[in-house]
């Protein structure tokens, strides 16, 4: 296999012919590229590996069992995977049109120089690490929230179901809330470099027939561009799925199903950073590993599909830490 | 009349429309508005917050998650350590993956690993701490070295995607006219392709670098975090500012809660200005 591996990359041809500096060369280029797909195969295993414990113990209900009790030592993922998803949809559905109104923004109104000051300011949201948003979102937005916004918010949606209850600072509703700001450079980045591929004719042609700025954005662009803004939004919902520190601060970290947004909860990133220190022994840290699994394969399967959209309609290369 | 008639509800309409279009302006100006105030709320909290806990005792003396809080001087010197070391492992490995990328994967191999690169780009950084404490700490107990090698795996795909961008916008002309002088190809790359893309790559590795100074979740399984001086990234628990930020926002001590505003100004000017300098080096090269 070895062999034929090497006959394939000309190897052997160029040592022939004294090549052996572009033979190491390419050995060495092909090894660290391939360590990327090794390096991702090699963290699945291994939190599949310390997770067997805890599948051992649980099997396949670990996944829709809401035990979490590390006295009596049983484990159960459902209300952290409804943390995660609640978490994340939320936030995304806030994050799209704020995103993608920056992004029209940027495009179709702004003036060149006024773009790239708030590109750079967008790029900014993104830069301020996890950490911080969660030191600002539980000492500032919190109490900001239950003075300013409560009052008036519990009158207008308290009677919706999932709306329900007392309103707390520390809750899934902060969490998404602080989640939203940091996706949304991502949403914004992204939808601006896929309106800025949509061609100038598609533009052109309807303002030719008459149309406004919004009726040539909505009718024109948007149904162009509509694949990859869609990739942007899957891809701001795997990063909102895996965002730990912000969360594990914010959210309160009760390990329970939750029925209210205004209640607490946890997510599954803030279970494990937020349950890790404790854990000791046994299945209790092979839970959390396997938690981390499943964590794993969800924002892997979001971003794989989010990747997929946008690799199909945007032309030109992605950047992969969704700047600008 | 029947003309008149038509004109005026062609008017009409034609008033909702820009009344519309106004209205939809409005709402793109205001989304955009929305944005930069809360940059500038986060911002400036974290500044004003931050600056009444600075003085020199602040940065001389070690962490302390009890009492009347401490200093960060131990926790800056664990991110400098980390971050060192992340850039030595990360950096190189990453600027070779972008070679390979951009030399060698122009087929369906290549594509595949540009694709797991951004879909690698997506992992939480919680699963790569999660992964490096089953790897190393199980066997050598908690050291900075496995927290800096969870933040070059974290650099990787960064580095590698921009190096690989860079590299291709290097004029074919130069390379050929490397090769034509009879240079081999890994010379032609190191002499001449990469310090044509140097300013681009280390921009990429700037970015990279921020990216990883700021985290903090796979910091928490690999040096835990430590409120006394340890100088040996090979053993031993290490403190760090990001994952010091995170302690003292769960601490019971308003003096703690405060040290740790101290400590988030200085994480965001460190993360901030390495971004500043990034786009620094990127905007004088394109004047050139």
């Amino acid at each position: 296999m070895l062999s034929a591996l090497a006959s394939r990359l000309n190897l052997l041809k160029q040592l022939r012919q004294g090549n052996f500096g572009d033979a190491v060369f390419k050995i060495l280029a092909y090894f660290f590229g391939l360590f990327l797909l090794f390096i991702t195969l090699f963290i699945m295993y291994q939190l599949l590996f310390q997770g067997i414990p805890a599948i051992r113990e649980f099997g396949i209900g670990f996944l829709w069992s809401t035990e979490f009790d590390p006295v009596q030592q049983q484990f159960g993922a459902l209300q952290f995977i409804q943390g995660t998803l609640v978490t994340a949809f939320i936030s995304m559905l806030l994050a799209a049109p704020i995103g993608i109104g920056i992004a029209a923004f940027l495009v179709e109104i702004a003036p060149e120089r006024v773009n790239r000051i708030v590109g750079f300011l967008v790029e900014m949201l993104a830069a301020i690490p996890s950490v911080v948003y969660g030191l600002w979102g539980i000492f500032v937005l919190a109490p900001f929230l239950r003075t300013y916004v409560e009052p008036w918010l519990i009158p207008v949606v308290g009677w919706i179901p999932g709306f329900e209850g007392p309103f707390r600072g520390y809750s899934v509703f902060t969490a998404s809330l602080v989640l939203t700001i940091m996706i949304l450079p991502t949403v914004a980045a992204i939808s601006r470099n896929v309106l800025q591929a949509v061609p100038r004719d598609q533009r052109e042609a309807m303002l030719a027939l008459g149309s406004t700025r919004w009726e040539m954005f909505s009718k024109a662009v948007m149904p162009y561009a509509k694949g990859g803004v869609i990739g942007a939004l899957a891809l701001a919902l795997g990063r909102a799925a895996g965002e730990t520190m912000a969360v594990t601060i914010i959210i309160g970290n009760a390990r329970r199903v939750f029925t209210s947004v205004f209640d607490q909860g946890a997510t599954i990133a803030s279970v494990i950073a937020g349950n890790f220190t404790d854990a000791s022994g046994g299945v209790y840290i092979s839970s959390l590993f396997l938690l981390g699994f499943v964590l794993f394969i969800l924002t892997l399967s979001i971003n794989v599909v989010a990747r997929l959209l946008i690799r199909a309609t945007s032309t030109g290369p992605t950047n992969p830490t969704g700047g600008f | 009349m029947a003309a008149g008639q038509l004109e005026s509800g062609a008017t009409a309409s034609d008033r909702r429309r820009k009344l519309m279009d106004k209205f939809m302006t409005g709402v793109a100006y205001f989304f955009t508005f929305i944005a930069i105030a809360v940059l500038v709320w986060v911002i400036a909290y974290v500044i004003i917050r931050g600056i009444s806990v600075w003085s020199p005792a602040f940065f001389t003396e070690n962490t302390a998650l009890f009492g009347d809080g401490g200093g960060i001087y131990n926790a800056m010197y664990g991110t400098f350590v980390i971050v060192l070391m992340a850039i030595a492992i990360g950096v190189p490995m990453g600027i070779m993956a972008g070679i390979y990328l951009a030399e060698f994967g122009d087929n369906r191999l290549g594509d595949f690993v540009r694709f797991i690169a951004d879909t690698m780009a997506g992992i939480p950084s919680i699963a790569v701490g999660l992964f490096m404490y089953g790897l190393l700490i199980l066997i050598m107990g908690w050291n900075a070295f496995a927290g800096a090698c969870a933040l070059a795996i974290l650099m990787l795909p960064v580095v590698a995607r921009t190096t690989e961008g860079i590299i291709r916008l290097v004029p074919g002309e130069i390379r050929e006219a490397s090769l034509a002088l009879g240079l081999p190809q890994w010379k032609t790359m190191l002499r001449v392709v990469l310090p044509t893309a140097a300013a681009g790559i280390i921009t990429g590795a700037f970015l990279a670098v921020a990216r990883a100074a700021g985290e903090t979740a796979p910091l928490i399984f690999t040096i835990l975090g430590s409120n006394f001086f340890n100088s040996n990234p090979m053993e031993g628990a290490m403190a760090a500012v990001s994952l010091y930020v995170y302690q003292a926002s769960s601490s019971p001590y308003q003096a703690v809660q405060e040290a740790g505003w101290g400590a988030a100004l200085v994480l965001l000017l460190f993360v901030l200005g390495l971004n500043f300098i990034a786009r620094a080096i990127a905007f004088t090269q394109k004047q050139n």
